[in-house]
């Protein structure tokens, strides 16, 4: 059974409708990535399942219709999403940051975990109390990341984790990505613009343009697609 | 001398009731980024409550003051459940207008309920004639002590819910981004409404407090309130010290430095303690035009 399953979305802001009916599904333990242009209709997708934008259609997770459901709830039935511009909080540390992200969590491991991501993330630790809205570009995805993997998500939903990243960071938080979902089994939904980037760590793939999928396929065809060669991969 | 220091323990106790206000007042405006004008109304009530329990009912002073403000906090987090959540937070007008009208009600209800006259209201601390120490000449009182004290206990208590525990962690989260907050699961509703108690509990001790010193009537807050916002804005609306340390200020220039200044400059006779609120007004007016984020408050530094 899917994980997640994307039915005939549609998502409006006011009057204006931004997804068309979209649909989608993740395996259990799959990493998946959604490729589209800027304005078409990526982020939006990310905010339907979470329940932050006016949602028709059908998203199950583990089965269940979640269209309607509080994010709040969500969060707590295991997903965790990175949104654009990361979305940390710039006035709590970097440590509390963790500690809100374990806010769903009721055991006795959230420090071992925070020193976990930590290690996984020395710049952080470096910076632990330090305010979250004075670290580097670079350094607050990371702590994003951290962030959303605190709640020890199934899925975890990343919205273009690359922007403004310098190539070598991006190198690293990708690799991250491929080990956190190795070890933890995480599954994961990637939204990019970074096409050969996250082809590289997802199995399957799907193109949307202008709120609509156009294209689906395993990671190999995509990359061997024209017209995806042409409009995101620069060749 | 002596007078000079009476005046300003004067001052500084003064200054610590705006100050409690003041920091109800940042409370809800850090998360919300409004100011509760119903606030005055629920410290006046609270006040109503704690002579309900403790004169009315023969509760202990201390005892009855707190059980107001219990009571306050109730009232304001029905408050926020009925008439705040169902509003769009990010249009701040008629949130704002229906602080005001809350405050009306309130006003309205104690004045139908306990009367229009004014009601002398005792200390929670020793206030006899000789209940205060005397350092180089000036008398200092312990009903005007106790209130620095009770000031101080309730900045370290604030602090150690906010920073100590785990709604205290939420509040702080909704407070910086409450989106964020939503995506690890904060229920926002349910913590607003927590700040919205825990700020009328700080407005019903400082009602408890106050009404000692002016009397208990319907209206006995509105002046409190107008320098708690002036302490608020001086200190950066969104800062709990600066709140403190706002109120602390406006309180010693209400005494002793404005009758300082009356006294002793020239041309200034004219500036009796009736003008104290004009002051408070014309400081709101030239912190938001100098130095909006206040002494204390945070400008926002943030990297996209
Ligand atoms: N808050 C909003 N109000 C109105 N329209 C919006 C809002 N957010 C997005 N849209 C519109 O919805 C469409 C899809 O936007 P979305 O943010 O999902 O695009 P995207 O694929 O994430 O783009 P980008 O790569 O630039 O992040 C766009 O046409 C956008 O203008
Ligand atoms: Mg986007």
């Amino acid at each position: 059974m899917s994980v997640l399953e994307v039915q005939d979305v549609r998502a409006r802001y006011g009057q204006i409708e931004a997804l068309h009916g979209v649909s989608l599904n993740v395996e259990d333990g799959e990493v998946v990535v959604v490729l589209g242009a800027n304005g078409a209709g990526k982020t939006t997708t990310l905010r339907a399942i979470c329940g932050m934008v006016a949602t028709t259609g059908t998203v199950n997770l583990h089965g269940t219709n979640i269209v309607g459901t509080d994010t709040a709830d969500i969060v707590r039935m295991g997903v965790a999403h990175v949104p654009q511009g990361r979305g940390t909080f710039p006035e709590l540390s970097v440590v509390d940051n963790l500690n809100v992200g374990a806010y769903v969590r009721k055991d006795k491991e959230i420090s071992a975990d925070i020193d976990k991501w930590f290690e996984i993330f020395p710049r952080l630790a470096e910076r632990r109390t330090q305010l979250a809205g004075s670290l580097s570009g670079g350094e607050q995805q990371m702590l994003a990341v951290a962030r959303a993997m605190m709640s020890r998500p199934k899925v975890l939903l990343l919205d273009e984790p690359s922007l403004g990243l310098a190539p070598l960071i991006i190198d690293d938080l990708f690799k991250q990505f491929a080990s956190i979902n190795a070890e933890l089994g995480t599954t994961m939904l990637v939204v990019e613009q970074n096409a050969n980037l996250a082809l590289g760590i997802a199995s399957r793939g799907y193109v949307i343009e202008a709120g609509e999928i156009v294209l689906s396929g395993t990671a190999e065809e995509l990359r061997n697609d024209d017209g995806v060669r042409a409009a995101y991969l620069g060749v | 001398m002596s007078l000079f220091l009476q005046r300003m323990i004067e001052g500084l106790s003064n200054g610590a009731m705006y100050g409690v206000v003041a920091v109800a007042l940042v409370i809800i405006f850090k998360a919300t980024t409004l100011i509760n004008f119903a606030q005055g109304g629920l410290a006046m009530f609270g006040a109503y409550m704690a002579n309900v329990f403790a004169i009315e009912q023969g509760l202990p002073l201390i005892v009855g003051i707190l059980l107001g403000a219990a009571v306050m906090a109730v009232v304001a987090s029905g408050i926020e459940r009925v008439l705040v959540r169902p509003f769009d937070p990010a249009n701040h007008l008629p949130v704002v207008l229906i602080t005001f009208g809350i405050a009306y009600i309130l006003q309205a209800v104690a004045a139908w309920k306990f009367g229009t006259e004014f009601k002398s209201f005792p200390s929670p601390f020793p206030s006899g004639p000789n209940d205060h120490i005397e350092i180089a000449g000036a008398r200092l009182r312990y009903e005007r002590l106790g209130v620095v004290l009770v000031l101080m206990i309730m900045v370290g208590l604030v602090h150690l819910i906010l920073n100590k525990t785990k709604i205290g962690l939420a509040f702080r989260a909704v407070s910086s981004n409450t989106e964020s907050a939503k995506l690890v699961g904060v229920k926002t509703g349910r913590t607003l409404n927590f700040g919205w108690a825990l700020a009328a509990m700080f407005g019903g001790v400082a009602g408890g407090l106050v009404a000692h010193f002016t009397q208990l009537d319907s209206g006995f807050m509105d002046k409190i309130l107008i320098f708690s916002f002036a302490a608020a804005t001086l200190g950066g609306l969104d800062s709990i010290n600066g709140a403190v340390i706002g109120g602390l200020i406006i309180g010693l220039v209400e005494s002793p430095v404005q009758p300082m200044v009356r006294d002793y400059v020239p041309g200034f006779h004219f500036l009796t303690s009736d003008l104290a609120l004009l002051v408070a007004f014309l400081l709101i007016l030239a912190v938001l035009l100098v130095k909006p984020a206040g002494l204390f408050g945070t400008t926002r530094v943030e990297r996209v």
